[in-house]
C-alpha cells in the first residue's frame, strides 16, 4: 500500500528526463566550443581555435570587460541596498509606506524586462543623463537589489530572534547587536545575494540594450547581435567561458552557504530549505 | 518595551536609502512612460513633443493638460499589429505556462519523493541552469535546432525523417526555448509546496482505498495549489513580455508584444506609441501581478 509514496519508477524517469533536458543543451554547447571545424555541427577534432579567435576579437573583449565592471559595481551597490531593504522589511515591523516599499521590491522580479528597460531609458533621457556605464549600472542595481532583498530577507526570517534580543539584554544597542550578532549570521546570504546579482547583471540583455549608449555594449548585447547574424563557433567559446566563470561563482556561493551550515541553517538560494525563496519570487530571466 | 520593539526603530531607518532608490528608479520612470505616452511624436531627439514644462507656470501647465493626446492609445486599438501582438502574447504565455506546468509538475513531484539528502542535490541541479546565462541557453538551442543541427542529424541517422526538418524559426522552437528557460521557475515553487506536504494525508487516502490517481487528484494536487499558483504567475507574467526567445527562435510572421515594443522603440523610433503600448501591457499584467502579491503575502503568513 505504502508503495505509492515511495520513489516510483515514474518519479525517477521524470526526474532523469527533466535533468537531461536542462543539461544536455549546455553540455553540447561546451563540447562544440572545442570543435576544430568551422561548421558548428560537424565534428573536426579537438581544438582551442575559437578561444584564440575570441581573445583576438577586440570588440568582444571590450564588451566582456564592460560587462564585468557593470556586474561588479551593480552587484556591490545592489547588495548594500538590498540588505538594508531586507533588514527594514523583516525587522522594521510596521512603518509608513511599508506596503508600497515591499511592492516596489517585488514588482521588478516579475515585471517584463522590456517595460523596466523602456521606462528607465525614458527617465535617463528626461534627466539628460549620458548613457553608458553608469546608466546600465543603475538599471542593473535596481533590478538585482530586489533579488538580494528576497534572499537576505528569507535568511533573516529563519534566524532566531532571541539571539539579537540576548545581545540587547546584555547591553548592546540595536545597531551594535545587528553588527555583532546578526550580520555574521546572515553573511552567507549576503554573499549569495552578491553572487546572484553579479550573474544576473552579467546575463542581462534587454535592460542593458535600453539603458546603454553607443560604444558601450555589454557582452550579451554583442553576443546577441552576432547570433542574429548567424551561428559562429566563436560564440560557443565565449559562452563556455561565461559558463566557467559562473560555475566558479556558484562554487564560491555554495561554499559560503556551507560555512553557515554549522548553525544547522542554510542561507544561499542553493540550499533546499530556502525553497520558499523561490515561491516568494525570483525571475530572470532576463 | 520589549527588545523587539527597540530593534524596530533603527531598522526602519534602514529603509530610507533603498526606498528612495526604488522610488527614483522604479516608480518615477513609470510616470515618464505615462507622460510620453500622452505626447505627440516628433522627428527630433528625443523623438516626442514635450508634454509640459514645470517651469512654465500654471497657465502654461493648464494649456499643456488641455493638449494631452490620447491618440497613441486610440492608435493601439485601431492598429491590427498591436491587437494581434497582445493576443499572440497572451496565447503564447497561456500555452507555454500550461506546458511548463505539465512538464514541471512530475519533476517537482519526483524531487519531493527523493530521500532528504538527494532532495538537496536535485534542488541545486535544478537551480544551476538558472545561474547559467539565459542568452547562452537560448543559443545552445539554436545549435541543436538549426538546419544541420544535432537534432536533425540524429533524426536522419535514425531514419526517422528522410530530409532535415525545419525547427528554427518556428513556434515549436519558441516553445522549446520558453519551456527550457522558465522550467526552474515552475519547478521550484511546486517543489517547495510538495516537499512541505504531510505524507500522512496521502497515506490515509490510500489506506482508505483510493487508487493512486485518486490520491493524487483528490489529495496531492489540491494541496499543492499554492505552489501551482506561484509557479504559474512567476512564468506567465514575464513570458507575456518576452522578447529574446521569440526573437531568436520564432519566425517573424507574428510578433509578440515585447518584440513589437522593441521594434517601435528602436527601429521606428516612435517613443510615444511604444510608451502607450507599454502602459497597456502594464495594465494587462496588473491583474496577475496583484494576484501574485496577495498569494505571496498569504504564503509569508503561512511560513511564519
Amino acid at each position: 500500500m505504502r508503495k505509492v509514496f515511495r520513489l516510483s519508477r515514474f518519479n525517477i524517469a521524470s526526474l532523469a528526463l527533466g535533468l537531461a533536458f536542462l543539461y544536455l543543451p549546455i553540455l553540447i554547447l561546451v563540447l562544440y566550443s572545442f570543435n576544430a571545424s568551422r561548421l558548428v555541427t560537424v565534428w573536426g577534432g579537438w581544438s582551442l581555435r575559437w578561444y584564440r579567435e575570441f581573445f583576438n576579437d577586440r570588440a568582444m573583449i571590450e564588451a566582456a570587460w564592460m560587462s564585468l565592471r557593470v556586474a561588479v559595481a551593480s552587484a556591490t551597490i545592489a547588495t548594500l541596498l538590498g540588505t538594508l531593504a531586507a533588514v527594514a522589511l523583516s525587522r522594521g515591523e510596521r512603518f509608513r509606506g511599508r506596503t508600497l516599499f515591499s511592492s516596489m521590491l517585488y514588482a521588478p522580479l516579475v515585471m517584463p524586462e522590456v517595460i523596466t528597460g523602456l521606462s528607465l531609458l525614458l527617465l535617463f533621457v528626461a534627466l539628460n543623463a549620458e548613457r553608458g556605464f553608469w546608466t546600465v549600472t543603475i538599471a542593473h542595481t535596481t533590478l538585482t537589489m530586489c533579488f538580494v532583498a528576497v534572499v537576505v530577507q528569507s535568511r533573516l526570517g529563519s534566524l532566531d530572534r532571541s539571539l539579537e534580543e540576548a545581545a540587547m539584554d546584555l547591553g548592546c544597542n540595536p545597531v551594535r547587536a545587528f553588527v555583532a550578532v546578526t550580520l555574521p549570521l546572515i553573511a552567507p546570504a549576503i554573499v549569495a545575494g552578491w553572487m546572484l546579482a553579479f550573474t544576473l547583471s552579467l546575463d542581462d540583455l534587454v535592460i542593458a540594450s535600453f539603458t546603454t549608449g553607443p560604444g558601450s555594449a555589454t557582452l550579451p548585447i554583442r553576443i546577441y547581435s552576432e547570433v542574429r547574424l548567424g551561428v559562429k563557433p566563436e560564440i560557443n567559446a565565449i559562452c563556455t567561458l561565461v559558463i566557467a566563470l559562473i560555475a566558479v561563482v556558484i562554487v564560491i556561493a555554495s561554499l559560503a552557504s556551507k560555512l553557515s551550515s554549522s548553525q544547522g541553517e542554510s542561507a544561499a538560494p542553493l540550499e533546499p530549505s530556502d525553497g520558499h525563496v523561490w515561491c516568494s519570487g525570483t525571475t530572470r530571466h532576463s | 518595551m520589549s527588545s523587539r520593539r527597540i530593534f524596530a526603530r533603527p531598522a526602519r531607518f534602514a529603509a530610507i536609502v533603498p526606498y528612495v532608490w526604488m522610488a527614483l528608479f522604479f516608480l518615477v520612470p513609470f510616470a515618464f512612460v505615462l507622460k510620453i505616452s500622452l505626447s505627440q511624436t516628433a522627428i527630433a531627439q528625443p523623438p516626442y513633443e514635450p508634454v509640459f514644462d514645470l517651469t512654465a507656470g500654471w497657465e502654461a501647465l493648464k494649456a499643456a493638460f488641455a493638449s494631452l493626446s490620447v491618440d497613441n492609445f486610440k492608435l493601439l486599438g485601431s492598429d491590427d499589429i498591436y491587437v494581434f501582438a497582445y493576443v499572440r502574447s497572451l496565447t503564447v504565455a497561456i500555452t507555454a505556462t500550461a506546458l511548463l506546468l505539465l512538464i514541471g509538475y512530475p519533476i517537482a513531484y519526483g524531487m519531493a519523493r527523493l530521500p532528504k539528502r538527494w532532495q538537496a542535490v536535485a534542488m541545486v541541479l535544478v537551480i544551476v541552469p538558472f545561474w547559467t546565462s539565459f542568452l547562452i541557453r537560448i543559443y545552445a538551442w539554436i545549435n541543436i535546432l538549426q538546419h544541420d543541427g544535432l537534432l536533425n542529424q540524429i533524426l536522419l541517422a535514425l531514419h526517422l525523417v528522410s530530409q532535415p526538418v525545419v525547427w528554427l524559426s518556428t513556434d515549436t522552437a519558441m516553445y522549446i526555448g520558453i519551456v527550457y528557460s522558465y522550467l526552474p521557475f515552475m519547478i521550484l515553487p511546486l517543489y517547495a509546496t510538495l516537499a512541505k506536504m504531510e505524507p500522512a494525508l496521502e497515506e490515509a487516502a490510500s489506506d482508505l482505498g483510493a487508487p493512486p490517481w485518486q490520491v493524487f487528484w483528490l489529495v496531492t494536487f489540491p494541496l499543492s495549489l499554492p505552489g501551482v499558483g506561484a509557479g504559474v504567475l512567476l512564468c506567465f507574467i514575464p513570458i507575456v513580455g518576452e522578447f529574446v526567445i521569440p526573437d531568436l527562435l520564432a519566425g517573424s510572421s507574428s510578433l509578440m508584444i515585447g518584440q513589437t515594443l522593441w521594434l517601435e522603440f528602436f527601429t521606428n523610433k516612435d517613443w510615444p506609441v511604444a510608451s502607450a503600448a507599454a502602459i497597456v501591457l502594464l495594465v494587462v499584467l496588473l491583474v496577475p501581478l496583484l494576484l501574485y502579491e496577495r498569494l505571496q503575502k498569504r504564503q509569508l503568513e503561512q511560513g511564519r
